[in-house]
């Protein structure tokens, strides 16, 4: 198979119609990834990721922009089989075993991997003579998983694919994936948990309404948007003096309480109660990926 | 990558979820035993010259393996509800190996109900020549055509809750202006309306067994219209259909 370049998003713009009107639910990226990498997609619910992410698997058409894999059409990249994906939402046909099915799925690929090799990847050879109907929701996303696997393809897509899944189901997951994509295959997830871009990513990108507001190891971007905010109720400060303290990034105040937002929480909390010591009821919280989004895009959104 | 595979395993699946196998077998083999029971001995149908037993079941044949091509549609509806479709197309499976499996299972499933009949019918005391049984068979079979693809444009049309009624209303709103329940006057409004439709010429296949005549050329005219035109229709509906549900 030839591969001429990885993925390649170009001006990619996608609106909807609704009854509140349109909806920009892609306002124009532009991303590139390389064969081999492993990228997450991250941002808040409704950032816009699943729709790029249909678009690339040409569930959809972009209204304006281009989408290349590998150098071919989405569409092309499928009939290929160079694609494997697992969707956000979706269930199983019933009335098949969790064999049967990875088994049917297998026989429309030109190049799948061995059917039992994935079922013991995935785990879920403990249950492969089940039907698809009897399975718990863990076990469920399992076979999915497999699914995706068993394509054996170039390009793999996650969309979301641990919102379902306790801890212990999400560590063997990306444990899987991760031997997957040493294989030498590029990886695309999107996901709203940092941690999760963090561990399993080398490069993420950061999307919020629609557009992208950072892209980059996932190390700086957890530096960018892993920050805390810090709350204490303080009188008479000045809000300069609160900014300036060390690891303080910035500060605001409503009445008596005060919000920092920090890069080292730690730093910030002794050089307050050092500064401060009538501080009161203090709270040290992670911010949200949406309020990190929301530091970053500066709140707006026309 | 074999594409039999895929055909292989929807067949299966069909036969597998009994309570759809059960339904759609049996509410035309139920009808016809409630209906054509109680007059199994009535020789002469409202001077038709035919024995009720009989004229039920062609008139049950056609209306049963309608049903049985349809329900197809309300399979693909489910499968779309819980993104099975989507999953469909992000793989290379092709528009015609999709195609061909869902209409290959649509005909098994109307010779069962096929099957079904003519057992039921036999049982009533129903007896053809084979070569008859052959002709109406091979012919019903051709009037099934563009049903299979009606059934796949409402699944990739409707929702699951929407195609229930859909079918319901449709199938019995063919049946009637097909001439299952009752003989379309030979002239009249009626008439014209009813020639134009593929469900007439699929009851017209099934009166063969009743010395009526095969297909005129307006029967294969209006069957092969109603295909190439619901072909048509079908896969663009499929084509289109990639959104989620």
């Amino acid at each position: 198979m030839t591969r001429s370049g990885g993925i390649e998003l170009a001006g990619l713009t996608k609106s909807f119609t609704s009854p509140q009107g349109p909806v920009r639910a892609v306002r124009g990226i532009d991303v590139s990834i390389a064969v081999g990498e492993t990228v997450a997609l991250l941002g808040p619910n409704g950032a816009g990721k699943s729709t790029t992410i249909d678009m690339i698997l040409g569930l959809l058409e972009p209204d304006k922009g281009t989408v290349s894999v590998f150098g071919r059409s989405p569409s092309k990249a499928v009939d290929q089989g160079a694609v494997g994906a697992m969707l956000q939402t979706g269930a199983l046909i019933k009335d098949l075993s969790v064999r049967e099915l990875v088994t049917m799925i297998a026989s429309l690929y030109p190049a799948p991997l061995d059917v039992r090799e994935v079922l013991e990847l995935t785990g879920t050879d403990e249950f492969a003579d089940q039907r698809t109907n009897k399975l718990s929701g863990g076990q469920t996303q399992r076979v999915r998983c497999a699914v995706a696997l068993v394509s054996n393809p170039e390009l793999l897509v996650l969309d979301e694919p641990t919102a379902a899944m306790d801890v212990e189901g999400r560590h063997s997951f990306w444990a899987t994936m991760r031997a997957f994509a040493a294989r030498g295959k590029t990886v695309l997830f999107a996901t709203h948990y940092l941690e999760e871009a963090d561990a399993y990513a080398d490069r993420a990108v950061l999307m919020a309404h629609g557009r992208i507001v950072a892209d980059g190891p996932t190390n700086e971007i957890k530096a960018m948007v892993g920050t805390r905010t810090i709350r204490a109720t303080l009188s008479d400060v000045d809000l300069d003096a609160l900014a300036a303290l060390p690891g303080v990034s910035g500060a605001e105040r409503r009445g008596e309480l005060a919000t920092l937002s920090c890069t080292d929480s730690d730093a910030a909390i002794r050089a307050l109660l050092a500064a401060y010591p009538g501080a009161r009821d203090i709270e040290i919280a992670a911010a949200g990926l949406e309020e990190a989004f929301l530091e970053l895009t500066g709140g707006e959104d026309e | 990558m074999n594409p039999l595979v895929y055909t292989r395993y929807e067949l299966l699946r069909t036969l597998r979820n009994r309570r759809f196998f059960l339904l759609s077998l049996g509410f035309p083999l139920i009808l016809f035993f409630v209906i054509a029971g109680p007059q199994r001995n009535v020789q002469n149908f409202d001077k038709t010259g035919i024995p009720a037993p009989l004229y039920y079941m062609i008139g049950l044949a056609a209306f049963g393996t309608m049903s049985a091509m349809l329900s197809c549609g309300a399979r693909i509806a489910a499968e779309r509800a819980v993104g099975w479709n989507r999953q469909l197309r992000i793989s290379p499976l092709s528009t015609r190996n999709y195609f061909r499996a869902k209409v290959v299972t649509g005909y098994m499933m109307a010779l069962i109900s096929l099957a079904a009949l003519y057992i039921a019918g036999a049982s009533l005391g129903v007896s053809l020549p084979a070569n008859e049984w052959l002709k109406m068979t091979g012919l019903i079979l051709v009037g099934l055509v563009p049903f299979a693809a009606l059934g796949i444009l409402l699944g990739h049309m409707l929702t699951p809750d929407s195609i229930g009624p859909a079918m319901g209303g449709g199938i019995s709103l063919l049946a009637l202006l097909g001439g299952t329940w009752f003989p379309i006057p030979s002239h009249g409004l009626l008439h014209v309306i009813a020639q134009l439709l593929p469900s007439y010429w699929l009851v017209q296949a099934s009166h063969v067994a009743v010395g009526g005549h095969s297909w005129a050329a307006k029967g294969w005219i209006v069957t092969i219209v109603w295909t190439v035109v619901l072909s048509v229709l079908a896969a663009r509906a499929y084509r289109r259909d990639t959104g989620r549900v």
